[in-house]
């Protein structure tokens, strides 16, 4: 059976297999419809036309995985920000892990999606923003319909969480093939601040899917700071679709560390609902072999004297491609908007690719609008001066990757993270240099 | 030291370097001159291990050892250093972290230990004076944005930091104003001592009245056509270039 057929079958199953209340129940029920309708996207649609599903989609993935699987920390600390006090949110193959995790509803409320459907005190917030920023698009509409698990957070106002919040989603694989769709929920209000670390990794060779929703609210001068760490297998797959919705004077920031996997989408978007809203989307994507990265953001602006700022860096070797597709709607009414947009990249083979298209919808006539995009080669003249300075051919071209990524590293808020994320880089090209720039 | 026998050298098939004898002996300096395009600064890449250059004849000996098989960094390591004419911006990288990777990649091919970040801060402090170069500047992107002396006054700072056996310098002159010549030549000065070399390859004689040369070749057409010692240097500053044409041609 094709995945679609499979996964609309077995939705009435599903469904009647949760607890949650009526509100709930009628989104998913729409959402499904919405999915049967679409099915999943092709190359024929234009913000798919660089990226195909269907190899990954050829797949016989159990939709379900029904069995409760355990990890030890010790055998998956290293993907854990360890080293610092963190709140965590931990699942494995979809299902919460209670003994990696560590939750709070002290004066906040860190904790899970499926508490916050089936619990009478958490279902106005639920009605109040659950699929409130998500679109109806197929692949998110297909999470709607079975979202039932990821991580819920809600700051009250006021409130400067101390600890970072790490989430992560494990898979074991353990029942072959696993196609995953967390839903996570983020509701930040008024005047809070929060920092958010989000990682999917996969432990074994088995293929997975993860087709994720994470749904961001920052209210007024809420400031939230999200990471996405994407450094899985070749096996593992990743539909990112993040929605952000900002009310007046608030900052959101999403940085996106993309280095691995077989096939990474990236849908970000942002709707800026309020004047002075600062909106940052930051990536660096350093990928090799045959792995494809694509990055499809939208910023919305929607109010006026509001600012985005996009800066996203990519190193393609090998045969992997990169697409980067970056819109920016400024409707009538958003004067005086900033919004900036830098698309730069690496090609260190001749067989790797990168598609980057910047497209402007700017209907105010009082705007500063920038977009720019280079491709290009390591300078060649610049290994030469380094190597005659003792630098190895293979280090020198390692710091002018890391070099290139740096502007975009250095605004990340969290030193450990930084540190890690460092790391991360020198072990992918393959040097041990310690990149204290 | 560095002794170069009949060095032909060709890039793109284009023949550059004809047939160059040079000796080299600790403790000496040599200043290679001529005019535009005749080979000068192809010489210094080849010695300096620059890949786009073929060796198609002859050799180049560092310390008894045939050199021009090795990469780039392998020949720093043994102690050969090039101070670049146009030396290359490196955004994103810092000057002080720069030299502290080549020095300790350096060590690490010698199987030393990284230099322990004391160390490492007192010689940085140490080779900056002498230079005369600020703090602030230590920690500016490499060589981006510096005007032309702060490149040159940066490229013998870093000569400084790495202690060479053979340093090449290739049209350091070239873009300083006096002062900045005086404190380049200043700091090559402090650091030449009877077990260390330097070459300086220059079109004008200029700089040869700070840094004072035993030897003086003159380079023409991919050849060594004439070496004497620093009298020769004035008297092509008198007379320029064409009388060695003239001679040669002739």
């Amino acid at each position: 059976m094709e995945l679609k057929e499979k996964l609309v079958s077995s939705f009435l199953a599903f469904e009647n297999s949760v607890d949650v209340d009526a509100y709930v129940h009628d989104v998913r029920s729409e959402a499904i419809k919405v999915f049967e309708e679409k099915g999943f996207p092709s190359k024929k649609e234009e913000a798919w036309k660089y990226t195909s599903l269907n190899k990954i989609l050829k797949e016989d993935f159990s939709v379900f995985p029904k069995q409760e699987n355990a990890l030890e920390y010790r055998d998956v600390k290293k993907y854990f920000i360890h080293d610092i006090d963190t709140y965590k949110v931990v699942f494995i193959d979809g299902k919460y892990s209670s003994h990696l995790s560590q939750t709070t509803h002290d004066g906040i409320d860190v904790c899970l999606m499926s508490a916050a459907f089936s619990k009478p005190k958490y279902r106005l917030v639920i009605e109040n923003y659950f699929n409130k920023a998500a679109t109806k698009d197929s692949l998110t509409s297909l999470n709607t319909a079975f979202s039932s698990e990821g991580a819920y957070i809600h700051i009250p106002k006021n409130k400067l969480v101390e600890k970072p919040i790490q989430i992560i989603h494990f898979s074991t694989g353990n029942e072959s093939a696993t196609m995953l769709q967390p839903r996570n929920l983020i509701v930040v209000e008024e005047n809070s601040h929060v920092q958010i670390i989000e990682r999917h990794q996969s432990l074994t060779s088995n293929a997975v899917l993860t087709n994720c929703v994470t749904e961001i609210f920052a209210k007024k001068r809420a400031i939230v700071d999200y990471y996405k760490i994407q450094n899985d297998t070749e096996n593992a797959s990743l539909i990112d679709n993040t929605f952000i919705k900002q009310k007046q004077e608030s900052v959101a920031s999403v940085h996106t560390f993309a280095f691995g996997g077989e096939l990474i989408r990236n849908n970000l978007n942002f709707y800026q609902e309020g004047e002075r809203i600062d909106s940052i989307l930051k990536g660096v994507t350093i990928i090799g072999s045959k792995q494809h990265v694509d990055h499809n953001t939208l910023v919305h602006h929607i109010e006026p004297n509001c600012e985005s700022h996009q800066d996203y860096k990519g190193i393609f070797g090998e045969s992997a491609t990169g697409v980067f597709n970056g819109k920016i709607i400024v409707e009538k009414e958003a004067q005086k908007t900033n919004a900036f947009q830098a698309n730069n990249n690496i090609l260190v083979s001749d067989k790797a690719t990168i598609n980057t298209k910047p497209q402007l919808e700017i209907f105010a006539d009082d705007v500063k609008c920038s977009h720019g995009c280079t491709i290009g080669q390591l300078d060649e003249s610049a290994l030469f001066y380094m190597q005659s300075r003792g630098i190895p051919k293979k280090e020198a071209k390692a710091l002018l990757m890391y070099a290139f990524s740096n502007n975009v590293l250095s605004s990340v808020k969290i030193p450990e993270l930084k540190q890690r994320i460092t790391k991360i880089i020198a072990n992918k090209l393959g040097v041990n240099i310690g990149f204290d720039l | 030291m560095l002794k170069i026998n009949n060095l032909h050298a060709s890039v793109e098939d284009k023949g550059i370097l004809r047939g160059i004898n040079l000796e080299v002996k600790p403790g000496e300096v040599h200043a290679i001159m001529g005019p535009n395009g005749s080979g000068k600064s192809t010489l210094a890449s080849v010695v300096a291990g620059k890949e786009e250059y073929e060796v198609t004849e002859g050799n180049i000996v560092f310390d008894g050892e045939d050199i021009e098989e090795l990469a780039a960094e392998e020949r720093a390591h043994k102690g050969v250093f090039l101070s670049f004419q146009y030396p290359v911006e490196i955004p994103g990288v810092s000057v002080t972290n720069f030299i502290k990777t080549a020095i300790n990649e350096s060590r690490k091919a010698r199987g030393l230990e990284d230099m322990p970040a004391k160390d490492m801060l007192k010689l940085i402090r140490e080779k900056s004076e002498l230079l005369e170069i600020d703090r602030k500047f230590l920690s500016r992107s490499l060589n981006e944005g510096f005007s032309g002396g702060e490149k040159k006054r940066n490229e013998i700072f870093q000569m400084a930091m790495l202690e060479p056996k053979l340093a090449i310098l290739d049209e350091t002159d070239s873009g300083l104003d006096i002062d900045a010549l005086r404190i380049v030549a200043n700091g090559v000065n402090k650091l030449k001592s009877k077990d260390n070399a330097v070459v300086v390859i220059t079109h004008y004689q200029r700089l040869l009245d700070y840094i004072v040369p035993d030897y003086v070749h003159v380079l023409y057409n991919g050849r060594i056509v004439k070496s004497g010692t620093k009298e020769l240097a004035h008297e092509l500053e008198e007379k320029g270039y064409d009388w060695i044409k003239e001679e040669v041609n002739a």
